[in-house]
């Protein structure tokens, strides 16, 4: 028992050691030792509900310095654990169904357990270099599989993104842990003194904060480092569900919260706490925006995810770190179920992804069509029955007061919008291709994972299950509601709902053409631009000069003088460059006997 | 005995030169050599390793081998990357006799440079290890091959120059010239500090005397740059750590802010440079003239408090790490020219296709280079970086942002630098669809496989347990 967390991080990288090492070329056995190997981590998962237990290795140790390997369980950690290693296995199963066909099936399934492995090692650690570690250890999983059809160029070009962004995030993560260390003396969450944050200038502090946060801004893709996300939809669906909607994503959300918790959400300088609450707050905004005009669903899902992270920051920089994390537990079933649900789509479509080339999708694929609504009626936060609603009220609870209520209000009526374009468009109506028109039902051990993660979209709000799965819940007695709260998402709700009908119910293309959200604020190309200008211009600039005034001129002009005197020798001796060198040496000779002989 | 790790390559390389068979022979003594530094180093701390004898009366000069915490460490780097050297190179037909004989002697001066414990030798094995490096480069190098043998010359030739000054200045403040002997210099710590930083620093390829490194790791066939970049190229930062830091103390700290812009120019400016190359070659040799910058970061934070007690284990971690990566990279790109014809990045694309465990390689090397957790060059980075947070505080006692600490700062950026151009290096040279110089290409045979897994497998032990190297250095 006391040894049982540690196999929680063993048993998903014995898979991927075995399945690299071994199974490369047995695709079945690989997925299912993959499979197997999540189901029991589930298991142990369920074991551990409720614990309280720490232990740790020495990782690194210098004189009086140590970095530990450890794992910290309670119960943000075991709550966390039971989403990663939940939808993880049901991520697993539908994989079987949806790579079944995929050439490189050990590959996926050996990166899909580096992932496992390496986002467990997020959720356990004890310590911010261990975080660290397995921080970019999931960026690597992801970044391979992203790259899965790495021959495709969109594909690699979208791995490479990912990974690049989230070192510029990393950049100020490690220089905010690096802070913090120095603030507190420790990276051990048990052992961070909050008060110690307060001897410092709160303009330390809060930096130190605000860039630990830059980890949280890359991973959990929220402005200006959200322009990765999208991209890597070109990965394999079922990853798009786990890493990149469920799990990994929210990890930055979970990572600022195990910093709250560590040193009490009260010590965290109010100017650094408000900057997180309005970089959540844009991004939700922005990225709502965005996804009304998309056409691609994985990529009206990615932004729609991205919106909801950014409700999730929120909730954190108001520091409640409890209803982010509520909303990221809530979240990550239903948009997992979205996700699964998309690949299904995409999958009896023959790979079709545009939602103007579906429609009457809900009746030739009555399964998937009714987990999907199942989703869409969680996501959209249907009172009462979903489990988003619940997660949603407490977020505009915890912004009540500030103008950030009226941002996540709006966003609340944005995602219901264009959910509502996506249902229709997809699943209601004629169907608008022969792709669609022959699309069938997808088989079982496809649309058995979704109809757990439907239940659990409706379910999981509900207090008995969120207790019984160990969630963070906000909802303690005596927290008040604010009616305003309860009414500002119902209104948003109708009118979303009217909107999305009165204006995309048997349209065959989109009524409403707005560039500006289509091209997502032309962010990416402003970016491009910037990278051309800011690093290719200026590296090519710092090359010449490089080249020419330190390798020609300034250095090289010393090297030149010397080389004209090994000339000289040259010609008398004859024998090429070894000459000039051994002339060289002479000197050093001349140099040691003038300072042994006459200095002394 | 540790003679014998010397005579073992310098046998060798005679017997080769008289006939004797060159590969066979090289690999018998690479062999060799890293079983008794094995045994060695598992008994490192026995005095009873200590060996040598008076050459000298005055100045008293000794040539004498003695294992230390850091000095075991190179012993180790040095076996393994001549092991992978010797093993991994394709000698072109004809030239085995010089091609085995001098990878032999570099690693014989190499290793010589570091068991020595006295100060004259501890110069004079790396001097011996340099001769056959530029005979290599100039005879059998490829592209421009006369004009990078003569610039790394002139460099470390010069380079050498201004380190000797500095050493004998120091040297005749002391008793002898014995490790042993070694202390503050009571005069002149400040122009003794100038030369080893300077002449140390020329051999280490610091900012600005770098402009020999790229070109000559790019032209030097694969041995020379594997033993170059990853274990000879060392010997100037161990100097600075086991000599500049015992002679002159304060005269390093004097320079501290120098030091720092200087290391800054090693990470950023040459680290832009490396963004824009648009051969693999020369990438690969700017990034390791990069990537000595944090290197220099950990020597800077000792220099700025001497009881830094991260900094120098940081150190030699990292340049075990790095020596161990840049020699599986250098071995890995010949691969990729023998297999496709070219090393120009453009001209490349979807070898991952035809050759996938070449591609998974490099990617591993790659990934280690740019410090991924799991591979020794992040266990090494992250120590730099929390060396150069150690105990920051002002004169005052306050916690204040000093010169190390910003350096630190801005280094940090250089981790997104490696990663753009390693990343895109293997996105254009192993990703996308196949090119003309990859589609027949052949997958990396076993011969090329052994000595890369070897040295891969080192990177991942490392990684995950950086303790098996850090035991040397408590």
């Amino acid at each position: 028992m006391e040894n049982l967390p540690w196999f929680l991080l063993l048993i998903p990288f014995a898979s991927a050691a075995i399945i690299q090492l071994g199974l490369k070329r047995n695709a079945m056995a690989s997925s299912l030792l993959s499979t197997a190997s999540v189901f029991i981590t589930l298991i142990i998962a369920f074991l551990l509900l409720g614990k309280d237990s720490a232990s740790s290795l020495t990782w690194i140790e210098a004189g009086n310095f140590k970095l530990e390997i450890g794992y910290q369980l309670d119960q943000l950690a075991t709550g966390m654990m039971i989403v990663v290693t939940g939808i993880g296995f049901l991520v697993h199963v539908f994989s079987l169904g949806y790579m079944n066909d995929d050439e490189a099936k050990a590959r996926y399934f050996g990166c899909l357990s580096l992932f496992m492995f390496s986002m467990t090692g997020i959720v356990l650690a004890s310590n911010f270099a261990m975080m660290f570690i397995f921080w970019e250890l999931v960026g690597l999983s992801s970044y391979l599989l992203i790259g899965h059809w790495y021959q495709k160029d969109s594909a690699a070009d979208a791995a490479k993104k990912a990974f690049l962004v989230n070192r510029i995030g990393d950049f100020g993560f490690m220089i905010g842990i690096l802070m913090l260390w120095g603030i507190t003396g420790t990276i051990v969450f048990a052992d961070m003194d909050g008060a110690s944050l307060g001897t410092v200038c709160s303009c330390l502090a809060g930096t130190a904060i605000l860039l630990v946060f830059c980890g949280a801004v890359g991973k959990s893709a929220q402005l200006p480092l959200h322009v990765w996300l999208p991209d890597a939809m070109e990965g394999p669906t079922p990853v798009s569900a786990l890493i990149h909607a469920a799990t990994m994503v929210a990890a930055g959300v979970y990572m600022m919260a195990r910093l709250y918790i560590s040193v009490g959400a009260d010590m965290i300088p109010t100017w650094s706490a408000d900057t997180i609450a309005w970089v959540g707050g844009i991004t939700s905004l922005a990225a709502a925006l965005m996804a009304t005009q998309q056409s691609d669903i994985k990529k009206i899902l990615a932004y729609s995810t991205l919106s909801q992270l950014g409700y999730m920051v929120m909730a954190v920089g108001l520091v409640e770190p409890d209803t982010g994390m509520f909303h990221l537990y809530t979240h990550a079933w239903f948009k997992a179920l979205l996700f699964l649900g998309s690949a299904c789509v995409i999958f009896a479509c023959h790979h079709e992804q545009n939602i103007w080339k579906m429609g009457g999708l809900l009746k030739k694929m009555p399964l998937t069509g009714g987990t999907f609504a199942a989703g869409y009626a969680a996501l959209i936060a249907v009172p009462y029955v979903t489990a988003g609603f619940y997660s949603k009220e407490e977020i505009l609870t915890a912004a009540h007061g500030s103008p950030l209520f009226w941002v996540a209000a709006f966003v609340a009526f944005l995602t219901t919008f264009y959910m509502t374009r996506l249902f229709v468009v997809a699943f209601l109506g004629k169907s608008r291709s022969e792709n669609a028109d022959h699309a069938k039902e997808v088989g079982p051990i496809m649309f058995v994972p979704l109809i757990v993660l439907a239940a659990l979209a409706i379910a999981a709000g509900f207090k008995p299950v969120a207790e019984l799965l160990n969630a963070q819940d906000p909802r303690v007695e005596g927290r008040e509601h604010p009616p305003i709260a309860l009414i500002v998402s119902i209104v948003s709700l109708v009118l979303g709902l009217a909107a999305g009908f009165i204006l995309y119910k048997g349209k065959t293309s989109d009524p409403l053409s707005i560039p500006l959200f289509r091209n997502k604020f032309y962010l990416d190309e402003i970016y491009q631009k910037l990278v051309t200008i800011f690093q290719d211009a200026v590296a090519a600039i710092v090359h010449f000069f490089d080249e020419f005034i330190i390798g020609g001129l300034l250095v090289g002009g010393a090297t030149r003088s010397a080389q004209g005197v090994g000339n000289i020798f040259r010609n008398f001796a004859q024998n090429g460059k070894l000459s000039g060198y051994a002339y060289l040496m002479g000197l050093g000779a001349v140099l040691v006997i003038y300072f042994t002989v006459f200095a002394n | 005995m540790l003679f014998l790790l010397i005579l073992a390559p310098l046998l060798a390389a005679v017997a080769i030169f008289f006939g004797a068979p060159a590969r066979k022979t090289a690999l018998g003594a690479a062999l060799f050599n890293v079983v008794l530094a094995g045994y060695a180093a598992s008994t490192w701390n026995c005095s009873c390793w200590n060996t040598g004898f008076q050459v000298l009366e005055n100045p008293n000069i000794h040539l004498s081998l003695g294992l230390t915490g850091i000095s075991t460490v190179m012993l180790i780097l040095s076996v393994i990357v001549t092991l992978a050297a010797v093993y991994s190179g394709k000698c072109p037909d004809g030239r085995e006799k010089l091609w085995f004989s001098s990878t032999l002697l570099i690693a014989a001066g190499a290793i010589g440079a570091f068991l020595s414990t006295d100060v004259f030798f501890f110069y004079a094995f790396h001097e011996l290890a340099l001769i056959p490096t530029f005979l290599m480069i100039g005879m059998l190098g490829r592209g421009n091959r006369k004009e990078a043998a003569w610039k790394i010359t002139i460099y470390l030739a010069l380079g050498s120059i201004v380190l000797l000054a500095g050493l004998i200045l120091a040297m005749n403040q002391m008793e002898g010239w014995a490790f042993s002997d070694l202390k503050a210099a009571e005069k002149y710590q400040n122009e003794i500090a100038l030369l080893l930083i300077i002449g140390f620093g020329t051999l280490v390829s610091l900012f600005p005397f770098h402009s020999w490194a790229a070109p000559a790791y790019a032209s030097a066939p694969a041995p020379v740059a594997m033993l170059h970049a990853g274990v000879l190229k060392k010997f100037g930062l161990y100097g600075l750590l086991v000599v500049g830091m015992k002679v002159a103390p304060d005269g390093m700290a004097h320079w501290l802010p120098w030091i720092c812009v200087l290391l800054l120019g090693n990470i950023i400016w040459v680290g832009l440079v490396t963004l824009n190359q648009k051969r693999l070659d020369l990438m690969l040799g700017n990034s390791s003239v990069m990537h000595m910058g944090y290197i220099f970061l950990a020597i800077a934070a000792l220099a700025a408090n001497v009881d830094n007690q991260i900094a120098e284990p940081a150190a030699v971690l990292l340049m075990f790490a790095h020596g161990i990566s840049i020699a599986l990279l250098f071995s890995l790109t010949s691969i990729v020219e023998r297999k496709t014809g070219t090393l120009e990045i453009a001209q490349l694309g979807g070898l991952a296709k035809t050759a996938p465990a070449l591609a998974f390689l490099f990617g591993l090397a790659g990934m280690a280079s740019i410090g991924l957790p799991g591979l020794a060059n992040f266990a090494g980075e992250v120590m730099v970086f929390f060396a150069g947070f150690y105990d920051w505080k002002d004169a005052q006692g306050q916690i204040a942002l000093g010169w190390v600490q910003w350096t630190t700062i801005i280094a940090l950026w250089g981790v997104v630098i490696s990663a753009v151009y390693m990343l895109r290096a293997f996105r254009s040279s192993f990703q996308g669809p196949l090119v003309k110089s990859t589609e027949n290409a052949t997958d990396i045979s076993i011969c090329g496989k052994i000595p890369a897994y070897l040295l891969a497998a080192t990177l991942l032990v490392v990684g995950i347990y950086p303790q098996i190297i850090l035991q040397f250095l408590k």
